[in-house]
């Protein structure tokens, strides 16, 4: 019996400390890119978040450029990838025939199965030429859109928007997956009911199915914003890597991730090392932030009573 | 009348739509993967497994140190990953609602958004700069600790799934409960935690952003684990940013070789599951 005890206790102990390892691994974390990140922190200031002067030689580390930039850029990628996203998911859930669905869902699902250096190779030599010899002259003589500050300026091909739509296409399968879950799990009865009151399929889908799938299909957006904002690799070959705001889209940008792989390598000075860190601490605060809200979304419907 | 005929127009309109989503969010896939065929393709051949890299100007030429060090990076990601994230998972299967529990598994998660860069930002803090050089084991322990929170969630959810009837039936005939946890439930979802693990292992092995600061890239054969390491996603990278063509080429058949690995043990993962627990999780 004491061998078993024992056995009992030295399992115990093992598998406590394996589950240990997370918290601590996150601490570590948190301690390792607040220590890089300190004397750029302590330099600068609150500028550091507030200034948009990037300049390595006069020893200027301002990252709001870098900060706008993975805000717009996620923000085109949310807004290209969720109606896609829910389309597809509604179309899975409700209407495609069964023999549709399972080749469907693997082909969207395979997205996410790419890797993000493979989507940046991509986007260099297919994505970006394309949006800028077809997308753009669209954008600009059928719909007239040149006049706008958001599609004005030159169009050298790395942009912003080329960032957006990589990002769309990479958090789209995160976004489909999550709402394809949520609208199956909305029980039968929710949709007979509609039905029986002489709704057509797109008003049972619009007024008995997504309103009460509402909360997870957030869920699934945030989840997708999540992924978005850290998102490395595609988006340095994309988005053209300057320092600058421009209200224009076509123009090239930064984003907090990209500005951190891009000048890792060629930072020579420890503050210029130190200011990169410490956009990985404003980066690592954000995604904290967001992916805290996306949970705490899905929590509280989960959790609460349902209309 | 028409109020109906409007509304069933409405309803013949949004449903097409739907239709077009899908269509439109299956393009890029097919685009990517015709294109890495189309590139790619002509450039991989058996010397590309089996020949270093070539200098600029000269065409030919192989990935064969980026290949293998793609594989001592998984290797050690693998070793440090898997027994954490299954202990990990163990734990949250058997504990459920415990408060540990639920902050491990709430901060599982926490750690399983966070972006991968920040997690080499991490290994080159505590791995590489005391040490004043870049090296594997940085590299694969930043791998390592992305496939913890993956192991860990697939772990507990296969676990979960293992009837109670059988723990009860263990104990009941005299098991330990550290045997009847290791050699009764966890070798029951052994296939459902060997998909899991695949799965973890196929989204880490392209995963570039985090080598940046730690396994660094190598132009030569090295396998050593304290020196910088080639990987096949670095090496892809450092082509496409290139001006070169033969690199371009090359930077193609990269991409083509590393999504064929990644879409092999994805699709094992799935055969995994299947073999185990017949159509019904389909």
């Amino acid at each position: 019996m004491t061998g078993a005890a024992t056995g009992d206790r030295l399992y115990q102990l093992a598998v406590t400390g394996f589950a240990l390892v997370i918290p601590g691994l996150l601490a570590l974390i948190a301690i390792a890119i607040g220590v890089a990140a300190w004397p750029a922190f302590s330099t600068a200031g609150l500028s550091f978040i507030t200034s948009s002067e990037w300049n390595v030689q006069a020893g200027k580390f301002g990252a709001a450029p870098a900060i706008y930039g993975t805000l717009v850029s996620s923000f085109i990628a949310l807004a290209l990838a969720t109606p896609l996203a829910v389309g597809v998911a509604i179309f899975l859930s409700e209407i495609a025939p069964k023999w549709l669905r399972q080749p469907v869902a693997f082909l969207v699902d395979l997205l996410a199965a790419i890797p993000s250096v493979v989507y940046g190779l991509w986007g260099i030599f297919f994505l970006v030429p394309m949006l800028r010899d077809h997308v753009v002259p669209f954008l600009r003589d059928t719909l007239h859109l040149g006049g706008t500050p958001l599609f004005s300026g030159p169009a050298y091909g790395p942009s912003m928007l080329a960032a957006g739509v990589i990002l769309a296409i990479m958090a789209l399968p995160y976004i489909s997956a999550v709402t394809r879950e949520v609208l199956l799990a909305v029980p039968r009865s929710q949709r007979d009911a509609a039905l029986a009151l002489g709704a057509t399929k797109w008003e049972m889908i619009r007024d008995a199915v997504v309103p009460y799938a509402r909360s997870g299909i957030i869920g699934g957006v945030i989840l997708g914003l999540g992924r978005a904002l850290g998102e490395t690799m595609a988006v340095t070959m994309v988005i053209g890597n300057r320092p600058e705001i421009s209200a224009s889209l076509l123009a090239p940008g930064y984003t907090m991730a990209s500005l951190i792989a891009n000048e890792f390598t060629e930072a020579t000075s420890d503050l210029h090392l130190s200011a990169l860190m410490a956009v990985g601490a404003v980066l690592f605060v954000v995604t904290l932030i967001v992916n805290g809200i996306a949970r705490w979304l899905v929590w509280r419907v989960a959790s609460g009573p349902r209309a | 009348m028409s109020a109906l005929r409007r509304r069933k127009a409405g309803n013949i309109v949004m449903l097409s739509l739907t239709y077009v989503a899908s269509v439109l969010a299956t393009l890029p896939l097919l685009f990517i993967l015709f294109h890495l065929l189309q590139k790619g393709a002509s450039t991989v051949s058996p010397d590309f497994f089996t020949h270093m890299p070539r200098p600029v100007g000269e065409a030919g030429g192989g990935m064969s140190n980026a290949i293998v060090g793609t594989l001592i990076l998984i290797g050690i990601a693998g070793a440090i990953g898997l027994p954490v994230g299954i202990g990990a998972g163990l734990y949250l299967a058997e504990k459920r609602t415990g408060a540990l529990a639920m902050t491990v598994r709430f901060l599982s998660d926490v750690l399983n958004g966070l972006p991968s860069i920040v997690l080499g930002i991490f290994a080159w803090q505590f791995l590489v700069r005391p040490f004043g050089n870049f090296s594997a084991l940085a590299g694969g322990i930043a791998l390592g600790a992305m496939m913890i929170p993956l192991v860990t969630r697939t772990t507990e959810e296969m676990i979960r799934l293992v009837p109670n009837s059988l723990r009860e039936a263990a104990l009941a005939l005299g098991y330990p409960r550290w045997r009847t946890s290791l050699s009764v439930i966890l070798r029951t979802a052994l296939p459902g935690i060997v998909t899991g693990a695949l799965v973890a292992i196929a989204r880490i092995a392209g995963e570039t952003a985090p080598l940046l600061f730690t396994a660094f890239g190598n132009q030569f054969w090295s396998t050593a684990l304290r020196e910088p390491i080639a990987a096949l996603p670095l090496q892809i990278f450092a082509y496409a940013i290139s001006p070169y063509d033969e690199w371009h080429a090359q930077a193609w058949a990269g991409a083509l070789v590393l999504i064929v690995i990644v879409l092999v043990i994805s699709l094992a993962a799935r055969h995994v599951t299947r073999a185990r627990f017949g159509s019904s999780t389909d």
